[in-house]
């Protein structure tokens, strides 16, 4: 099917502040798959105190931060919340990782106690146990619906879903939410959440084409196939990521 | 008596001990061993460190920050031994408290008087808190704060908090030599009473506007993200916070009217004079101006700085060039973003003076411990820049396959090769280039060490690269 004239508008959220572990990526893969089949990507910026209007994108994007710049972004998040869960009602598909995924929730509790609120896009919270206790880094291999997913992770807190959300994937190499249930991410309607920060799409083509998918279907209201890539490069950055992992879990063992 | 004032057994015998290690790894062709002599030491009296930074006269100062503590230091020794002041300097790779502590043990002079002599110690971020409660420094140099290995530290905060942690231990009356364009460090200056040095960049024409690697950072104090009247280098800059008005302070050591070229760099210090260097790029003209700092608040004489700026050898495997079958290949290291960055920079300059308007570049991605676990990094550098004018490209180390689809989607041509072996690397490099081609080599810092192992091996390469 002819994409060419074709236009996605993303929304990426606080790219100045919640941009810590190279989730430019995605907007980089994002870009170039779109261009490649001749569809025009948008790409706006939105950040502390600009507007969110649903009915102006087709896609939303939120990359990762530090604790700080969680608080930093925490408040101006919570006014942006009847609006992002309106987008999220009406199927816009929605990318939100590791800090991002972690405010899509109902809330984060740090290792004082102290209580960062969240949106609740996604049925779950997110605990820190302090900081005598160990982060979750290292290589992640998952399998979704999108098939096997490979990323890397780095994260405090342990996220602990209810019932009203789906998990991401389930861990194959890695942490994952909470080091324990096997589960990572979240997912609602058309809205992802995951760990996996930074470089997630462009080593995972077959998750960057169902969100452009997704989008395409949210501007037009119809299913519109896309034109194969030649995806060899991904493919093989897919491949030596996911070896890297499995070597990795073999030589640390202790993992729980 | 050989431990004036009073002998210390327990000193002696963890000298003694520390050194007998040091033989016996000799011995043994361990290998390096830079560690292991301090290790010892350290079992035998835990303040053998502090014991042996005191017995140097001329105190101690310490160089750290995420880029250029290596070439900073290095710089510093160089306008030391310009300048006849004797002094004790830890080489690279000897950054951690162990290392430090081998440094002091191996320490030739360690039985003589050393009350003329300068401890000078490149120190790990990690390592400031523990560095600065044993030695002690008279003067303690901040280069810069970038995100560097996220998956080793923690985050950029993690490493600011380590830094305050070490102000607190230093001694009240010791100078700050603190970068005024990266507010991160200028910031360190809020939790101190004492003298501060200041260096930055004062050159209208030489701002950038490269969106990567640029983490928002703003103030500690009002929470308000700083603005930029221009920026240099990532997020050094000139600053300001528009909530409590604080400014880039005004440098004491400012920098002017830069000039890079391929092999060297050059700047105006008002005070001194023009300075050349043997070394290029923004963050390099940093690195002499941390030096430059700390050698004025020394009082080391004008012309010595000069004459020391001007022989700073390329630290290990940084901006170094070597004949391969006729080739002219030059190692760039990059070990983050900020680096790749700058990186990049000199290299579209050097393309744009190019014949033909490109420049052969092989890019080395490994993920040990060392080069950070996590490659997410890559997508922080702008390889876009270079797109366009890129002739022959290669994607190499452990992580090649990840390095070949960052270039695909920065533009480049198609990787020649993707291979992690750094001998089949090589032969590729040779195979796809005429004799006579110039090809630039970015590795990461253990992609950067595989590679020269194998240019030594094929002779290349020899006591040519560690200028001692």
């Amino acid at each position: 099917m002819d994409t060419s004239g074709l236009q996605i508008r993303v929304a990426h959220l606080y790219p100045d502040v919640m941009n810590i572990y190279g989730d430019r990526g995605n907007v980089i893969a994002l870009r170039y798959r779109c261009r490649a089949r001749g569809i025009e990507c948008a790409v706006v910026e939105i950040t502390i105190g600009d507007p969110f209007v649903p009915a102006e994108f087709d896609l939303l994007l939120v990359g990762g931060g530090q604790d700080r710049e969680q608080r930093r972004i925490a408040d101006d998040l919570v006014e942006k919340g009847p609006a992002i869960r309106d987008a999220v009602e009406s199927d816009m598909p929605v990318l939100a990782v590791c800090g991002g995924f972690q405010l899509f929730g109902h809330r984060y509790v740090d290792h004082q106690g102290g209580i960062i609120p969240g949106i609740g896009i996604f049925d779950l919270e997110t605990h820190h146990p302090g900081p005598r206790a160990d982060r979750s880094i290292g290589d992640v291999v998952l399998e979704t619906d999108f098939g096997e997913i490979v990323g890397f992770e780095n994260h405090g807190g342990r996220t602990y879903l209810g019932p009203g959300a789906v998990p991401f994937g389930t861990v194959v190499r890695g942490f994952g939410n909470n080091a324990s249930d096997g589960s990572e991410g979240a997912r609602y309607r058309n809205a992802i959440g995951t760990y996996l920060h930074g470089s997630v799409l462009p080593k995972n083509p077959a998750l960057a084409d169902a969100l452009i998918h997704l989008a395409l279907r949210h501007r037009y209201g119809r299913e519109i196939e896309l034109p194969p890539l030649d995806d060899a490069t991904e493919s093989r950055a897919h491949s030596s990521a996911s070896a890297v992992a499995a070597r990795r879990s073999r030589e640390t063992p202790a993992r729980s | 008596m050989r431990y004036p004032p009073t002998v210390d057994i327990r000193l002696a015998a963890a000298v003694v001990a520390g050194r007998s290690a040091a033989r016996a790894s000799r011995l043994l062709r361990r290998g390096g061993g830079t560690a292991l002599p301090g290790l010892v030491a350290e079992r035998v009296d835990p303040a053998v460190v502090r014991k042996l930074a005191l017995r140097f006269g001329r105190g101690a100062v310490t160089v750290t920050g995420t880029n250029g503590k290596t070439t900073a230091s290095r710089a510093l020794a160089s306008i030391l031994e310009a300048s006849n002041v004797p002094f004790l300097h830890n080489r690279e790779g000897s950054n951690l408290m162990r290392g430090i502590g081998s440094t002091l043990l191996l320490d030739r002079g360690i039985r003589a008087p050393h009350h003329d002599r300068l401890l000078l110690l490149e120190v790990d971020e990690a390592t400031m808190p523990a560095a600065t409660a044993a030695v002690a420094p008279r003067a303690l140099a901040f280069t810069n704060l970038f995100r560097d290995q996220l998956d080793r530290y923690g985050e950029v905060d993690t490493v600011a908090a380590m830094w305050r942690e070490a102000l607190a231990a230093a001694p009240r009356d010791a100078t700050l030599i603190l970068n005024a364009d990266d507010p991160s460090v200028a910031e360190l200056a809020l939790d101190w009473a004492g003298p501060v040095h200041w260096f930055g960049l004062d050159d209208e024409a030489f701002a950038t506007t490269s969106a990567g690697a640029f983490d928002a950072r703003w103030c500690r104090r009002c929470g308000s993200t700083f603005t930029y009247e221009r920026r240099y280098f990532a997020h050094a800059g000139i600053w300001a916070c528009p909530g409590c008005g604080r400014t880039r302070p005004a440098p004491d050591t400012a920098g002017t009217n830069v000039r890079l070229a391929l092999d060297s760099a050059s700047f105006d210090v008002p005070g001194i004079g023009e300075l050349t260097m043997p070394l290029s790029g923004t963050y390099n003209v940093y690195n002499a101006l941390a030096a430059i700092g700390l050698a004025r608040v020394l009082g080391l004489p004008s012309e010595a700085i000069r004459q020391g700026v001007a022989a700073v050898a390329p630290a290990f495997g940084r901006q170094e060039a070597v004949r391969v079958d006729g080739r002219d290949v030059r190692l760039l290291l990059t070990k983050n973003p900020a680096g790749a960055n700058e990186v990049l920079r000199l290299l579209a300059t050097v393309a744009r003076e190019a014949p033909d308007g490109n420049v052969n570049v092989a890019v080395l991605l490994n993920d040990r411990f060392a080069d950070g676990q996590d490659v997410s990094w890559t997508w922080d550098v702008d390889y876009e820049l270079l797109a366009g004018h890129v002739g022959r490209c290669w994607a190499g180390g452990d992580r090649g396959p990840d390095m070949a689809l960052r270039l695909k989607y920065a533009g480049w041509p198609e990787s020649s090769a993707t291979v992690a072996d750094p001998a089949a690397l090589l032969d590729a490099i040779l195979r796809d280039t005429p004799s006579g081609a110039r090809i630039f080599v970015i590795p990461t810092y253990t992609a950067m060490l595989d590679f020269r192992a194998e240019l030594v091996r094929r002779g290349a390469a020899g006591a040519f690269w560690e200028r001692e």
